[in-house]
C-alpha cells in the first residue's frame, strides 16, 4: 500500500504541475468527504466519545499520553513550520523542545513490544533533534527527513490528538522523496521553503 | 611565559583510546565488506569512529593531544564502526545516511583531520568507492 502510495506520488513537480487540474478536482472529492465526516461527528459526538474511549484502550494509551504526544506534535510543527520559513534559528529552538519533549514522552503504558519500539524511535528522533539544534539549514532539512519517518512511525503507536496531514515531496533527497506532517492540507514544503513552496502533495490523513 | 605554560601543558596527560580485541559487533565483522573499502573506512575514519585509534607520534605534544580526544569522544558519540551490530535498523539507517551525506559534501574526514593525516584525505577515486557501496548497504536494510 505504502509502495503503491509512493508509485502514485513519485512523479516530479514539474508532471505535477501538469495535473494540476486533475489533483484539484481530487482534493475537492476529499474536501466533500470530509465535511460530510465533519458533519457525522458532531451528529454523533456522545457515540464517538464512547468509540474514543475503546480505542484508546486497545492503544493502551490514556489521557497524559495524549498530552504527552501533544507538545511532541506540537515542538514537530513548529519544526517543520521554521524550515518552511527557511527560519534556522527558529528551527533550531524548536529542535531543542522537541529533545526534550522525546524524553519526557512517558511509554510506560504500552506493551513490552511498542515500549521497545518506541525506544528506539525516540532514540534515533532524539539524535535528529539534536543535530537540528545545532547545524545549519541544509543539515537540518536532512534531519528532518528521518526524524519525520520517525515521528510518523511513533504516531502510529501512540496515536495522535489531532487530524495531521501526511505529505510527501518527490524531489527532496535526490529525487528519492521525502515525507512531513502538517497540521493542514495546503502544501508548504519545509525541504525547500520559498524556493518551492508548493512542492509535494498529501498522502494520507493521520487521526 | 607562554613558553612555560606550553611545557607546563605537556604534563597532562590524556586519556587513550585503545583496545585489542574487535568486538564482534565490528561493521567490518557483520557486512561482507570488499577489502578495498574496508581499507579506506579503517583508514579514514576508524581513528575517531572506533575503540582504537592509531596515535601519531605528536598525540604526546598538548594541546595536539587535547584536541584529538575531544575529536574522538565526540566522533564515537555519533557513530562507533565498534558498535554496528548493536544498532537497530533504523539507527543503522540514520546512520549510514549521515555517513553518505557528511562524506557527500566533503565534511569527513575532517579537514583538520587530514591536514595532518595526509592518507585518510579521500581521493575522488576513494570517495566513489565508499559512497556507492555505502549506498548499496542502505539500500539493502
Amino acid at each position: 500500500m505504502a509502495i503503491a502510495l509512493v508509485a502514485l506520488t513519485a512523479t516530479s513537480c514539474k508532471d505535477a504541475k501538469k495535473e494540476h487540474n486533475d489533483e484539484d478536482g481530487h482534493h475537492s472529492e476529499q474536501m466533500d468527504d470530509n465535511s460530510h465526516m465533519d458533519g457525522a461527528m458532531e451528529e454523533d459526538h456522545s457515540k464517538m466519545d464512547h468509540g474514543d474511549m475503546e480505542s484508546s484502550d486497545k492503544m493502551m494509551g490514556n489521557a497524559q499520553h495524549a498530552s504527552k504526544s501533544t507538545t511532541l506534535i506540537a515542538n514537530y510543527l513548529d519544526l517543520k513550520n521554521a524550515l518552511v520559513s527557511d527560519d534556522k534559528d527558529g528551527a533550531a529552538k524548536a529542535g531543542e523542545k522537541l529533545e526534550g519533549s522525546l524524553k519526557n514522552l512517558d511509554t510506560s503504558k504500552f506493551s513490552d513490544e511498542q515500549q521497545d519500539e518506541l525506544k528506539d524511535i525516540i532514540e534515533d528522533a532524539t539524535e535528529h533533534a539534536e543535530h537540528i539544534a545545532k547545524s545549519d539549514i541544509g543539515h537540518q532539512r536532512e534531519h528532518f527527513d528521518v526524524l519525520s519517518k520517525d515521528v510518523i512511525d511513533l504516531l502510529a503507536i501512540t496515536g495522535s490528538d489531532r487530524t495531521l496531514y501526511q505529505a510527501y515531496c518527490p524531489m527532496y533527497n535526490n529525487n528519492k522523496g521525502a515525507q512531513w506532517l502538517s497540521a493542514t492540507k495546503e502544501i508548504k514544503n519545509p525541504y525547500y521553503g520559498a524556493k518551492m513552496m508548493s512542492c509535494g502533495s498529501v498522502q494520507k490523513e493521520i487521526n | 611565559m607562554l613558553l612555560v605554560g606550553f611545557v607546563g601543558i605537556q604534563f597532562f596527560s590524556t586519556s587513550r583510546n585503545q583496545s585489542d580485541t574487535i568486538p564482534k559487533t565490528d561493521f567490518m565483522l557483520v557486512n561482507d565488506v570488499p577489502k578495498q573499502v574496508e581499507n579506506i573506512i579503517k583508514t579514514s575514519c576508524y581513528d575517531c569512529h572506533s575503540n582504537n585509534t592509531d596515535y601519531p607520534w605528536y598525540n604526546k605534544v598538548q594541546p595536539v593531544a587535547w584536541f584529538l580526544e575531544d575529536h574522538v569522544t565526540h566522533g564515537k558519540e555519533e557513530l562507533n564502526f565498534n558498535e554496528w551490530a548493536d544498532y537497530s535498523n533504523r539507527r543503522k539507517n540514520s546512520k549510514l545516511k549521515s555517513i553518505i551525506s557528511q562524506i557527500e559534501n566533503g565534511e569527513m574526514p575532517l579537514w583538520s583531520y587530514t591536514l595532518i593525516h595526509r592518507e585518510a584525505k579521500l581521493s575522488e577515486d576513494k570517495r566513489k568507492t565508499v559512497l556507492d557501496w555505502v549506498s548499496k548497504l542502505k539500500d539493502s536494510l
